[in-house]
C-alpha cells in the first residue's frame, strides 16, 4: 500500500488511485467537478488542483490536478497550500463568469455540487463586469429538462451519455466558451438512462422534468430507503414526498446492484401512486344494483367475516409484484395448499430458475460482478428492456479485456480518455442469441437470432462444447456447431464469465441451457456466474416460498372445490387469457381484490380493499440475483388504505385464524420460521432498532413548513405519525449521524448537499456503503458435488405452413403496465403492434407498415405490422404490453392474415 | 433606612414627569419603517407577483411556519401556487425577509393582527399579497435571472449576450 504526504502527515492509500479518489476517500475535501467514481478522470474542469512537492526539501512545489495525478508511494502533496486555494478560488470564479443569478428558480438548488464547491472554495462575490454568454434551451422530451446557461463545461454528461450507456443522440457542440451539450437538434432523449444526467451533471443544466411539475427542493422531501418495482433487479432508490404526493425517485448508491444509476422506467415510472383513479377506501358489490359502491372498513371486514367462516373453500392469488410480507399473509390466512401464484409456464420457468441456483455449482452473479466479467453469452433476453440496468453493466463488460491490454501499456485505468483512446473500438466477448435484433447487438462479438428452441439449441450445443458430458445437441447443423465452439472458447479464455437468460422468452428450455452452459464453464473451472431476468420485482421471492399455478386454481374452480377467491395485487387478465379468467372468475361467488389500483380484475370483485404501494408501506422484495431488499414506507397513506398484509391480517382475526401479527418484523420471523429459505431476519435493522437512544429521522433536519402545512386543515399541529414497523420516524427529530447502510434515508453531509455527498457514506469512494451494501443474499450455489445437467434437448423449430409461432417483442417504457401512468413514459410508450421478416411479411401479401388481424388462442385483433427482418422465418413478433392480446401466455402458436 | 427615604424620593420625583403611557388606540404610536411586523407578499415594478416559490424563506424560518408550493406558467415564471404563513407560530424574526432573493417577502410596520379566534391568524396568499413593490420599488429578478419568460427572451436580461449560435466556426 503506497503511503502518500498530505500536508506533511503520512496516510496509507490504496493502489492504483489518483490522489483527488485517495484523498475523497481518506475523507478530505477538495473540490472536484469533472472527476466521477464510475467514470473517473478527464481533468476537464481544473478545479481539483492540489500542490505537489518532489521531496522533503521542496517547499515550491508545482500545481497539479489530483485527479490526474497517481497516488503513487512517497508522493508529498499539500490540499491547504495558500496559492492552492487561490488558484481553486479563481477556477470556480472563472466558471462562474457567465453563470447566470438562477439558484432561486434552479431546480437544482440546495442539492447543487456547484453551489457546495463555490461555498467549499470560498467565492462568494461577482467582481467581473462583463456580459454573460447565454445559450438556448432545447427540448429533449419527457424526462429531462435543460438549462444550457448553467453550464460549466466539465463534460460529465457528454461522458457519460455516449461513453457510459452508449447514446448517440446527444453530444457537445461548438468551441471556446460556446461549447453547448444537447442534441443536434431538439427532441426526445432516445437513450434509457437519460434520467441519470439530472443526477450527474454537477449543475441546473440537467433537471427532473417530472419533479419539476410539482417542485419541491430536497430539503422539504421526506425520503426512506427503498427498492424499484419495475423489473426484477430491484435497484435501489430514494423516493421523497411532500404534502401526500410522491415528487420524484433518486438513485440510492448499492454497490452491488445498481451502483450510481437507475433507468428511466425507475426514475420516472413513480406516478401511479399519485393517479387519481387510485383505490382510496374499500368498495362492496351492491346486491341489488350489483355495482361496486363505496364501502366503510367495518362493512369490509364484515363482509370478510361473512366469507371466510370456518371451513370455507376459499383459495388465494398471490402477486409477483406484492411483498413478501403481502404474498406470506395471504398463503398463510388461506394455507399453503390453496395458495396460488404463477402462470403454468412462468412457475415451471421459475421453478428451474430456483433449482438451477440453488443445486447448481453456478453463481448469480450481482449487477457489478456482471460490470466486471470479461465474457457474456446472453441467452433469449432482450436485456435493455427486460431488465435496464443489466444492459449498463453490460456495456461496461465489453470494456474489461481490451482494458486489460491497456493497463500492459501502463495507462493507469482511472485515465478515462488515455484508456478510452487505447481501447479505440475493441470489444470483449459478448454474444447474443435472441428471438430478435436488440439494441445490445451493436456491441456484440456476434449475435444469432432464432425461434426460442433454435436459441436453446444453440446454449445446450455450448454447453456440450464445453463438457461433453452435458446433453449433446442432434444434428445442429454446421452454422450453429460452429458458433457454439466459439461461444465456448471465449468463455473458456475468460476469467469471469457470465451467461444471462431468463423468464421473458417464456422457454424453460432456456432456462435449462443457461444452466448448462454455466455448470459446463464450472466444470471447466472457471467461476462462472449465471443471471437470470425476471420481469417483475419480487417473482424471485414468489417462486422461493412456493404455490400452486393459476391454472389450477381454475380448475379448482372448474371441479366446485372453491367458491371464494382472494386476489392480491394482481391483475388476472394479465397474466392468463382472458377467456379462462372471466370463466373462472365468473364461477366464483366470492371474489375479493385486495390492490391500489383498479383493474379488470377489480371490475369483477365482490369486494375491493384499498392497498398501500411500494411508497406507503414495508417489505420485502427478492431480486434476481436472489438478494433479498427491505423497502419502508415513504409516507403515510391516507384515507382507508393500508398494507396488504394489514388487510388480510384483519380477515385472519375476523375469521378467528390462530396467527396474527402487530408488525412487519412479527410477519418477517413467522416466513424466516415457515419458509427456511426466506430467512430475512437480518435484511434490516429491526423496528426497536436505536441509534444513541434515537430512530433514524425520514425528514432532513432542515425540512421547512412544519407548522404551516396543515394550519389550513386546523392550527394545531398534529401530532407525527407513529411507525411501528421500522426503526425510521415520521420527523425531522433523530439520529443524524450515519445509520445502517439499510436504514439510509438519504445522502447528505455537511458541506455536501448534493448527490455527491454519497462519497461520504462509502468505506472508500465508489467502493461498498459504510457497513456493506444493503440486502441479503438467499440462494448460494450449491457446493462440490456432482453436476446433474439438465436433458431435454428441443427440437430444432419448424416453421409452420399456416401458422406462425408467436414470441413476445418488451419494451422498457410499455411492457410494465405500473409505468404507464405517469406521463412521461406514456409519451414514450410504442402503440401495439405486431413485427415480422420482410419474407413472411410478402408471403402473407402484408405490404408496407400495413395492418393484419393477429389470432391466438381463441382471441384476435387487428394490429399495425413493422418489418423487422432480424426475426427469423415463421416468427412474428407481438409487443408485450397492453393490447387486446394481453395476458396470453408467450410464446405460442398463432395465425396472422392480412386486414382488408 | 437611607435606602428607603431615597426610593421614596425617586418615586415622589416620577409624579412630575412626561407621561410616557400612550392612549392606544386613540393615539397611535410612531412605528419606524423597519419594524418587523405583519408579512406581505409585494410585486414587481411590472405588477407580476415577486415571488418565485424558492422554498428560502420557508427553510430560513425558525418555527417553521412557512409552507408553500411552486407552480410554473406556460412561459417559464415560477410563482407559488399556495403561499401560507401561520402568523400564530410566526415570532417576527425576520429571517424570511432577508433570505429572500427577489425582495418577494417584506415584514411592515403593522402589528395589529389580534384575533378572537387562533385559526384566523393562518393567512394564505390572497391574504398576503399586495398591490406594489413595498419597500423595494426597483428590484425585479427576472431582469436579472438567466431563465428566460414570457416578455423576456434568453439575452435580454441585465448584462446578457444575445444567444450563443451553436453552428457559428467563428473562433
Ligand atoms: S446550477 Fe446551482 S449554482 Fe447554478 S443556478 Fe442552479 S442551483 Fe444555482
Ligand atoms: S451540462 Fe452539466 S454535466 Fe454537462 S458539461 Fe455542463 S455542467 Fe457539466
Ligand atoms: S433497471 Fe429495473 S429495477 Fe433498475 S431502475 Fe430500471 S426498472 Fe427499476
Ligand atoms: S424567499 Fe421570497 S421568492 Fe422565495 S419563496 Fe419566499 S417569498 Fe418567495
Ligand atoms: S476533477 Fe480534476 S480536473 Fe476536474
Amino acid at each position: 500500500m503506497p503511503t502518500i504526504y498530505i500536508d506533511n502527515k503520512p496516510y496509507e492509500v490504496k493502489d492504483g488511485q489518483n490522489l483527488l479518489h485517495a484523498c475523497l476517500s481518506l475523507g478530505f475535501d477538495i473540490p472536484y467537478f469533472c472527476w466521477h467514481p464510475a467514470m473517473n478522470s478527464v481533468g476537464a474542469c481544473r478545479q481539483c488542483a492540489v500542490k505537489q512537492f518532489r521531496d522533503e526539501k521542496d517547499t515550491k512545489g508545482k500545481i497539479v490536478m489530483s485527479c490526474m495525478t497517481p497516488a503513487a508511494d512517497g508522493t508529498r502533496i499539500s490540499i491547504d497550500d495558500p496559492e492552492v486555494k487561490e488558484f481553486r478560488a479563481c477556477v470556480i470564479e472563472w466558471l462562474m463568469l457567465n453563470h447566470p443569478h438562477d439558484c432561486p428558480v434552479c431546480d437544482e438548488g440546495g442539492e447543487c455540487h456547484l453551489q457546495d464547491m463555490t461555498v467549499m472554495t470560498g467565492h462568494d462575490y461577482r467582481r467581473t463586469r462583463f456580459r454573460k454568454r447565454t445559450h438556448r434551451n432545447q427540448d429533449l422530451g419527457p424526462f429531462v429538462n435543460h438549462e444550457m446557461n448553467r453550464c460549466i463545461q466539465c463534460y460529465r454528461c457528454v461522458r457519460f451519455y455516449r461513453d457510459h450507456a452508449g447514446g448517440r443522440d446527444f453530444d457537445v457542440f461548438a468551441s471556446h466558451h460556446h461549447v453547448y451539450f444537447g442534441r443536434q437538434k431538439d427532441g426526445t432523449l432516445e437513450n434509457e438512462f437519460s434520467g441519470n444526467l439530472v443526477e450527474i451533471c454537477p449543475t441546473g443544466v440537467f433537471t427532473d422534468k417530472s419533479l419539476k411539475r410539482h417542485y419541491t427542493r430536497k430539503w422539504d422531501l421526506q425520503t426512506a430507503p427503498s427498492v424499484c418495482m419495475h423489473c426484477g433487479l430491484g435497484c435501489n432508490t430514494i423516493p421523497g414526498e411532500r404534502y401526500g404526493t410522491l415528487r420524484r425517485i433518486l438513485n440510492r448508491f448499492n454497490g452491488e446492484v445498481n451502483g450510481y444509476f437507475l433507468c428511466d422506467r425507475g426514475r420516472y415510472g413513480y406516478e401511479f401512486v399519485n393517479s387519481s383513479r387510485r383505490t382510496r377506501q374499500p368498495f362492496i358489490r351492491n346486491k341489488e344494483s350489483g355495482k361496486l359502491v363505496p364501502a366503510s372498513r367495518e362493512e369490509s371486514l364484515e363482509y370478510l367475516s361473512s366469507v371466510l367462516y370456518f371451513g370455507a373453500k376459499v383459495i388465494g392469488i398471490g402477486s409477483p409484484r406484492a411483498s413478501i410480507e403481502a404474498n406470506f399473509a395471504l398463503r398463510t390466512l388461506v394455507g399453503p395448499e390453496r395458495f396460488f401464484s404463477f402462470g403454468e409456464r412462468n412457475l415451471k420457468m421459475i421453478s428451474s430458475i430456483i433449482d438451477a441456483l440453488k443445486n447448481g455449482p453456478a453463481r448469480s452473479p450481482s449487477l457489478r460482478e456482471i460490470a466486471d466479467s470479461d465474457a457474456v453469452f446472453v441467452l433469449g433476453e432482450d436485456v435493455t428492456n427486460t431488465a435496464p440496468l443489466l444492459a449498463l453493466a453490460l456495456r461496461q463488460s465489453v470494456r474489461q479485456r481490451p482494458m486489460e491490454r491497456v493497463e500492459k501499456f501502463g495507462i493507469p485505468l482511472w485515465n478515462d480518455s488515455a484508456v478510452r483512446e487505447g481501447i479505440q473500438d475493441e470489444k470483449g466477448p459478448l454474444f447474443i442469441a435472441g428471438t430478435h435484433a436488440t439494441k445490445l447487438d451493436e456491441l456484440a462479438t456476434e449475435t444469432y437470432h432464432g425461434a426460442p428452441d433454435d436459441l436453446a439449441r444453440l446454449g445446450f450445443a455450448v454447453a456440450h462444447e464445453l463438457d461433453p458430458e452435458a446433453p449433446a445437441v442432434t444434428n445442429p447443423g454446421e452454422d450453429v456447431s460452429s458458433l457454439a465452439r466459439r461461444i465456448a472458447n471465449a468463455l473458456r479464455n475468460s476469467r469471469r464469465p457470465v451467461v444471462i437468460s431468463g423468464m421473458s422468452s417464456g422457454s424453460e428450455e432456456l432456462v435449462h441451457a443457461a444452466a448448462n452452459a454455466a455448470w459446463a464453464l464450472c466444470r471447466t473451472g472457471k467461476d462462472a456466474g449465471l443471471c437470470f431476468i425476471q420481469n417483475e420485482c419480487n417473482a424471485l421471492g414468489l417462486g422461493l416460498m412456493g404455490g400452486r399455478s393459476l391454472d389450477e386454481a381454475f380448475s379448482l374452480m372448474e371441479k366446485g372445490e372453491t367458491d371464494t377467491a382472494i386476489v392480491l395485487e394482481n391483475d388476472l387478465y394479465g397474466n392468463s387469457e382472458s377467456f379462462l379468467v372471466d370463466k373462472f372468475l365468473d364461477k366464483c361467488r366470492h371474489v375479493i381484490v385486495i390492490d391500489h389500483l383498479p383493474s379488470k380484475t377489480t371490475e369483477k370483485a365482490g369486494l375491493i380493499l384499498p392497498a398501500c404501494t411500494f411508497a406507503e408501506s414495508n417489505g420485502v422484495f427478492v431480486n434476481n440475483e436472489g438478494r433479498a431488499q427491505r423497502f419502508f414506507r415513504v409516507f403515510v397513506p391516507s384515507d382507508e388504505i393500508q398494507d396488504s398484509w394489514r388487510w388480510l391480517g384483519d380477515a385472519m382475526k375476523v375469521s378467528r385464524h390462530p396467527v396474527s401479527w402487530e408488525t412487519d418484523d412479527d410477519i418477517i420471523a413467522s416466513v424466516s420460521r415457515e419458509v427456511p429459505i426466506l430467512n430475512l431476519k437480518d435484511v434490516s435493522p429491526p423496528a426497536a432498532f436505536r441509534v444513541a437512544g434515537q430512530k433514524i429521522p425520514r425528514q432532513p433536519h432542515r425540512y421547512s413548513g412544519r407548522t404551516a402545512m396543515h394550519a389550513d386543515i386546523s392550527v394545531h399541529e398534529p401530532k407525527p405519525p407513529e411507525d411501528p414497523d421500522s426503526a425510521l420516524s415520521f420527523s425531522m427529530e433523530g439520529y443524524e449521524g450515519m445509520p445502517p447502510s439499510p436504514l439510509l434515508t438519504r445522502f447528505w453531509s455537511p458541506g455536501w448537499n448534493s448527490v455527491q455527498s454519497v462519497n461520504k457514506f462509502q468505506s472508500e469512494v465508489g467502493g461498498p456503503l459504510r457497513g456493506g451494501d444493503p440486502g441479503k443474499r438467499l440462494i448460494e450455489p450449491a457446493k462440490g458435488g456432482a453436476v446433474s445437467y439438465f436433458q431435454g434437448v428441443p427440437a430444432s423449430f419448424e416453421p409452420g405452413s399456416e401458422r406462425l409461432f408467436i414470441v413476445p417483442l418488451y419494451h422498457i417504457f410499455g411492457s410494465d403496465e405500473l409505468s404507464l401512468l405517469s406521463p412521461g413514459i406514456a409519451e414514450r410508450t410504442p402503440a401495439p403492434y405486431i413485427a415480422l421478416s420482410r419474407k413472411d411479411a410478402d408471403s402473407l401479401g402484408i405490404a408496407g407498415e400495413s395492418g393484419a388481424e393477429v389470432a391466438a388462442s381463441g382471441q384476435s385483433c387487428r394490429l399495425p405490422v413493422k418489418v423487422d427482418d432480424s426475426l427469423p422465418h415463421g416468427v412474428v413478433g407481438l409487443f408485450a404490453g397492453s393490447s387486446p392480446l394481453r395476458g396470453i401466455a408467450l410464446p405460442l402458436w398463432g395465425r396472422v392474415r392480412k386486414t382488408e | 433606612m437611607f435606602s428607603l427615604i431615597r426610593t421614596m424620593w425617586t418615586i415622589l420625583l416620577h409624579m412630575f414627569r412626561k407621561r410616557e403611557t400612550v392612549l392606544y388606540p386613540e393615539e397611535k404610536p410612531y412605528i419606524p419603517p423597519r419594524w418587523r411586523g405583519r408579512i406581505i407578499l409585494s410585486r414587481d415594478p411590472d405588477g407580476e407577483e415577486r415571488c418565485v416559490a424558492c422554498y428560502l424563506c420557508a427553510v430560513a424560518c425558525p418555527v417553521d411556519c412557512i409552507s408553500l408550493q411552486a407552480a410554473e406558467d406556460g412561459h417559464g415564471r415560477r410563482y407559488p401556487e399556495f403561499f401560507r404563513i401561520n402568523f400564530s407560530r410566526c415570532i417576527f424574526c425576520g429571517f424570511c425577509e432577508e433570505a429572500c432573493p427577489t425582495y418577494a417577502i417584506q415584514l411592515t410596520n403593522d402589528f395589529e393582527m389580534g384575533e378572537y379566534v387562533r385559526q384566523n391568524l393562518v393567512y394564505e396568499k390572497e391574504d398576503l399579497l399586495i398591490s406594489g413593490p413595498g419597500k423595494h420599488p426597483e428590484y425585479n429578478f427576472y431582469r436579472m435571472a438567466g431563465l428566460s419568460i414570457k416578455g423576456k427572451d434568453k439575452g435580454e436580461a441585465v448584462n446578457e449576450e444575445q444567444p450563443v449560435d451553436v453552428r457559428d466556426l467563428m473562433p
